[in-house]
């Protein structure tokens, strides 16, 4: 028996080890940068305290069970099978009732609190940034301002099949990643051009569904600058895994500069109405490696792992009717 | 419990059947065939007619089976309570199936189609979009609806008087009266067969002449789901009344014994009430 | 046709088909609840196949042990075999052995039914997995790779897998409709005089309430699945915004069938807990009543909870709010049962057989999965929680560490009673604390993973997520390799080897079924017993 707790302690090591490679608290969030963050990495830690502390009363109680009432300490069972005094029903009760507080109270005002914080879409919204998904690559549009890009996973095939990736941000990084102000309410909108995607960031607290045909709205407003990265946080097929997000946060007279110039440079492509052959085949060409080669060999055949899909010998999965 | 039960308390356990597995895996041929033929792969249509013959050859020998145990008597008062019971139950089951598809019906009115209709007009595809039922949704094509004065209200005085035939030729076969039993049951098998008809007319009306077809949006896909559904019944309820027929002409049931008659009405008024919500609430509002 | 039989009865053994026909033909409930169960066992090492690929892909980073096509199509088979194929035909099976033998009746109701659903699921798990083999011969891109939830339009979009899975469903479900009907008119008609539905042993009332809920909620499910055929194949728009619809409502639908499930796959472990424990501490059930009433509250709440899952679809406030109340309120008859649990074990005098092992095991770990399901319920800090690998930590410390964990318990403790021979109790225990071990290394560092923010369902992952990775997948392996304990302590009994069983198999086990030998006749009770 002896021998079985120091298993069970030893377990309970072992899958602690790892957490001792994170600087930070292992329970929590990655550093929470919006209000909502914020919000949600306070109610987080409460709950995980008030359950730790439910589990080690029960645990305990267990314990306590286990090494007292077993038989081969020859304890005689008591035959009981319900509360009988009124002082037996109280403490039967109890827990019970502790559990409605919790439920209500300890969790359930907090919890009221976020929900309602999380809804407030629109209040002082400074900027609009519309969001939509599609199989594997987010769009992002300043409607406002006139601008709308595409943002790629530009993780470099040789570090995805090496087996061995070296690159810190691994399946984090975008070729042109969202901008957002500092310090300003940014209602986002989602939307999503074929499944559902999820436009998810730790560090801002939310996650929010794409649905294609309909709006999905959230907000941030985020404290400092800085880069921040997610995942789309909604099986969406084969590249699921591989659509990244990354935003980064400029203060103010940064974010004016960037969006002047992305304005600039939008005005000019705009301007540019006809194209020489050579340079329709270098935009095809750019536009192949942006949208295509993720998935397409040039030559039209299956292609590099990991996506196994060829243009050449595509019979569509299914006959569309 | 009745004093028979008490007296005996022996209840009858078939002998090992073959029928339930054969019929298992002919539905799995079926699942298979359907899963290929919808993919377009011609070699679906084989497994379906294979499968679809086999069940049909296991359902025969299986009611057979039954029919022959009923007649010989192996069935007392408790054994007859559990398939009272069965059926209870089953017809239960045939209730959420059909309130799901009234849910759906519920959601697309009061939630998808407003919902869709009050996206913010800058950012939405469909910003012009009202919402308003019967709706093909922001991008179908439009239609007209049925009208329900027509042959719904006549489909509905069908139904119901059915409901009322069947419930007399209950009547008569528990006073054993066998002319006056046929005549009311075969009235409910052909008010059944003309509700069928005009149906199928209403079908194809809808799809030569209103426009409404499957592709109709949610209207349409809803409206076929509901009355398709309800029409696939009816037939088997047809199917089932014309068997109570034969075994009747081949005198079996008397005025006590005759679950499989009321278990068939049972199912029969559960068709007419499903149907009375699909007129209200489908053609109607 | 009526002249060809002459003899319906079953009264004498003779001539009854022998080998591989006597199971397919049967109509006895001991053979079907058997059947039931091994089929549960195949299925359970299939699925746990499936997740030793998943572990084995996500071991390290930039891993191509799966394309990303294949992991989809391998977490989606790993969720359906498990849920589908390995804990509901196990609790079914032990449904259709133990409740006529506790209710003292002759056989289940309707046993030719009985069959047919049990012989519904082997064509399902065929269909299910069928695409595999079909892909070989150039027929469609493999089996339904869109996640067990099969969103829409994810799976209208999906290949010939997604048809194949559908038309699964519907074998599934016909097979557990008809379980579920079988089941409460057993329970209804068949009691033995003088055994009220407040005597029942409490595995019955869990059956009881399990099959209402199948009956409940699976047609929801039957009749999704049919709206999303329509709309792969028939041009219908119900999950389509184009016509009106909306992906969502496949959402609300699935849930709707997809919440109470875990309450079905959860209910016949917690009814069998009360057979155990009571044995183990020899000491009657503590709360009999109060345990009815939880389950009634846990069944009935458990239907209007269903868009927990759905915080992150977009909800309005008021919907949020609701579902999140809501669902906090089911912790409080789980916590009842839970309570009652321990009064049965307070002052009792306790032994450690296996059974009991992962009886307290099962209080463990459930425990730890039902206290982050609370934690989950609240919907803003789900934001952070959902489709991580927090959820899949709370699933499967729910699914394995509840159910899983009772079912090996409920094996270990009637293996005696169904195959006359005692299991190796030296190995039971290893079983149990490998398991124990293996477990809680593979998912408790998925909270860890999950909060650090790791998405769930993706082939491939970020460096900071690789070493607790590595550390789940080698649990996953210890845990993995445990499991084939189980498998040898049932070969072993069942090939006939071990001390033989007696009648009572624990000295101290209360129930109809202990009053008989071990193994059972063929045919218990013809003659009903009256419970006084
Ligand atoms: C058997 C299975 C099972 C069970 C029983 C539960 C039980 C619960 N689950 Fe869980 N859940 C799943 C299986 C299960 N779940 C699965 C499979 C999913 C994900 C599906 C998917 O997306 O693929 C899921 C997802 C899921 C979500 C969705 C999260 C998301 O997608 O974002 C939520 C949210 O509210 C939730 C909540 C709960 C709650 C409140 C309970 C409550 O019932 C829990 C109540 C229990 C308690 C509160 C414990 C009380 C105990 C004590 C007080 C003492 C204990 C201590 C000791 C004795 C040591 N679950
Ligand atoms: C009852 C349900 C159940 C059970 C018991 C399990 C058991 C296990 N699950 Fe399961 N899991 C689900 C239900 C379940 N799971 C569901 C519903 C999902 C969601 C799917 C989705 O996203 O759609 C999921 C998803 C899921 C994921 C997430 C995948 C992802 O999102 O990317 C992971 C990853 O670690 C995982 C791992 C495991 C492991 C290691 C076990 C282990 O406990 C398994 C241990 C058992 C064995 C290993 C069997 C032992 C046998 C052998 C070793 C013999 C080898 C084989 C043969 C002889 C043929 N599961
Ligand atoms: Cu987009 Cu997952
Ligand atoms: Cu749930």
């Amino acid at each position: 028996m002896i021998k079985q707790r120091k298993l069970i302690l030893g377990s309970t090591c072992l899958t602690l080890v790892p957490q001792l490679a994170f600087a930070r608290n292992p329970f929590e969030f990655q550093t929470p940068v919006t209000p909502i963050a914020r919000e949600t990495l306070y109610v987080h830690d409460l709950f995980l305290t008030i359950i730790a502390v439910l589990f080690s009363v029960g645990f305990g109680f267990l314990l306590f069970s286990v090494i007292r009432y077993r038989a081969s300490r020859g304890h005689r069972p008591a035959l009981f099978s319900a509360p009988r005094t009124p002082l037996q029903w109280a403490l039967s009760a109890l827990p019970i009732l502790t559990l409605v507080v919790i439920d209500y109270i300890v969790m359930g005002i907090p919890a009221y609190h976020a929900v309602l914080t999380l809804a407030n879409t629109r209040e002082d919204a400074a900027l609009v940034v519309k969001v939509t998904g599609s199989q594997w690559r987010w769009r992002y549009d300043y409607p406002d301002q006139g601008i709308s890009f595409i943002s790629n996973l530009s993780t470099s095939q040789e570090q995805r099949d090496s087996g061995a990736p070296t690159d810190p941000n691994y399946l984090l990084e975008v070729d042109k990643p969202l901008v957002l102000p500092v310090g300003k309410k940014v209602r986002v909108l989602l939307t999503s051009t074929d499944v559902i995607h999820a436009w998810w960031i730790p560090s801002f607290g939310i996650k929010q569904d794409a649905v294609p045909g309909f709006l999905r709205e959230t907000w941030v407003k985020i404290d400092r600058p800085g880069i921040y990265r997610g995942q789309c946080a909604e099986l969406g097929g084969g590249g699921h895994g591989f659509m990244p997000i990354v935003v980064e946060a400029k203060a103010q007279p940064d974010f004016d500069k960037w969006l002047a110039d992305a304005q600039t440079a939008a005005a000019q492509a705009a301007a540019v109405t006809t194209l020489s052959k050579p340079e329709l085949l270098k935009r095809g060409q750019q536009d192949y490696a942006t949208y295509c080669a993720l998935c397409h060999q040039p030559t039209g055949l299956a292609c590099r792992a990991p996506f196994r899909r060829s243009l050449a010998a595509s019979r569509s999965p299914r006959r569309r009717p | 419990m009745s004093a028979d039960i008490a007296a005996t308390r022996r209840y009858f356990v078939p002998r090992p059947s073959p029928y339930p597995a054969l019929m298992s895996f002919s539905i799995m041929l079926l699942a298979i065939g359907l899963g290929l033929a919808v993919n377009g792969y011609p070699a679906g249509r084989w497994f379906t007619g294979i499968g679809l013959l086999s069940i049909l050859f296991a359902l025969v020998r299986w009611i057979g089976n039954v029919i022959a145990e009923s007649q010989g008597g192996f069935y007392h008062h408790w054994e007859d309570r559990s398939f009272r019971l069965g059926m209870i139950w089953f017809i239960i089951s045939e209730v959420v199936l059909f309130a799901t598809l009234f849910g759906v019906l519920f959601y697309e009115r009061e939630v998808s189609l407003p919902w869709l209709a009050s996206l913010d007009a800058h950012f939405t595809p469909w910003p012009h979009f009202a919402g308003a039922w019967p709706s093909a949704g922001p991008a179908g094509k439009s239609f007209s609806t049925v009208n329900p004065w027509g042959i719904p209200a006549i489909n509905t005085l069908l139904l119901v008087s059915s409901g009322a035939t069947v419930t007399r030729a209950h009547y008569w076969l528990r006073r054993d009266h066998r002319a006056a039993l046929v005549f009311w049951l075969g009235l409910t098998i052909a008010l059944g067969a003309i509700f069928l008809v005009l149906q199928a007319h209403e079908f194809y009306e809808a799809y030569t002449e209103l426009g409404l077809t499957l592709g109709s949006g949610v209207y349409g896909a809803t409206f076929f789901a509901l009355t398709g559904l309800h029409g696939f019944h009816v037939t088997v309820g047809v199917v089932m009344l014309s068997a109570l027929l034969v075994r009747i002409f081949r005198g079996h049931f008397d005025a006590r014994h005759h679950f499989a008659f009321e278990a068939v009405s049972w199912y029969w008024h559960f068709v007419d009430v499903v149907w009375l919500l699909l007129f209200v609430f489908v053609y109607w509002l | 046709m009526s002249s060809a039989i002459t003899d319906f009865g079953h009264h004498d053994a003779h001539g009854e088909p022998r080998g591989l026909l006597r199971w397919l033909t049967t109509t006895n409930h001991k053979d079907i609840g058997i059947l039931y169960m091994l089929f549960g066992l195949t299925m359970f090492l299939l699925g746990g196949f499936f997740a030793e690929l998943i572990r084995g892909q996500l071991i390290h980073p930039a891993n191509h042990l799966l394309t990303p096509e294949l992991y989809n199509q391998v977490i989606t088979l790993h969720g359906l075999v498990m849920v589908f194929g390995a804990l509901m035909p196990v609790t079914a099976g032990f449904a259709n052995y133990l409740v006529p033998l506790m209710i003292g009746a002759p056989d289940m109701a309707l046993p030719r039914l009985n069959n047919w659903g049990f012989w519904l699921l082997p064509p399902a798990a065929i269909v299910l997995v069928l695409p595999f083999v079909l892909k070989l011969i150039g027929i469609g891109n493999g089996p339904v790779d869109t996640g067990w939830t099969m969103y829409a339009p994810l799976s209208v979009q999906g290949g010939p897998g997604v048809d194949f899975a559908i038309f699964a469903i519907f074998l599934l479900g016909a097979s557990s409709l008809m379980a579920s009907i079988n089941i409460v008119v057993t329970i209804f008609n068949l009691r033995a005089p003088g055994m009220t539905l407040m005597q029942m042993p409490l595995f019955v009332w869990s059956w009881l309430m399990t099959s209402f809920l199948l009956i409940a909620v699976f047609p929801a499910l039957i009749a999704g699945s049919a709206m999303l055929l329509a709309d792969r194949h028939f041009g219908t728009h119900f999950f389509s915004a184009a016509g009106g619809g909306d992906p969502v409502l496949w959402e609300h639908l699935f849930w709707f069938f997809g919440h109470p499930e875990v309450y079905i796959l959860l209910f016949p472990t917690a009814g069998i807990m009360s057979h155990i424990l009571p044995t183990f501490a020899r000491k009657p059930v503590f709360g009999y009543r109060a345990q009815v009433y939880s389950y009634w509250a846990i069944a009935a709440l458990s239907v209007v909870v269903w868009a927990h899952h759905m915080f992150t679809s977009g909800m309005p406030v008021a919907g949020q709010l609701y579902f999140m109340y809501s669902t906090m309120l089911i912790s409080v008859p789980l916590g009842v049962l839970f309570f009652c649990w321990m009064g049965t074990i307070w002052q009792g005098a306790l032994s450690f057989e296996t059974p009991m092992l992962f009886a307290l095991g099962y209080i463990v770990l459930f425990g730890i999965g039902g206290l982050t399901g609370l934690v989950l319920a609240d919907a803003v800090a789900d934001q952070q929680y959902h489709n991580s690998f927090f959820l899949v930590a709370h699933f499967h410390y729910a699914l394995f560490g509840g159910p899983i964990m009772g079912v090996i318990a409920g094996v270990y403790y009637w293996l005696p009673k169904m195959t006359g021979r005692m299991y190796s109790e030296r190995l039971g225990k290893w079983h149990f604390w490998l398991t124990m071990i293996g477990f809680n290394i593979t998912f408790m560092s998925q909270f860890f993973l999950g909060v650090a923010g790791m998405p769930r369902r993706i082939p491939d992952y970020a460096l900071q997520f690789a070493p607790l990775n590595m550390v789940s997948s080698l649990g996953a392996f210890l845990l993995g390799a445990s499991q084939l304990l189980l498998v040898y302590n049932i070969a072993r009994a069942a090939a006939g080897y071990g001390k033989p069983a007696t009648n009572e198999v624990w000295d101290g086990a209360q129930g109809l079924e202990f009053t008989l030998p071990s193994p059972p006749p063929h045919h218990t009770f013809e003659e009903q017993p009256v419970v006084t």
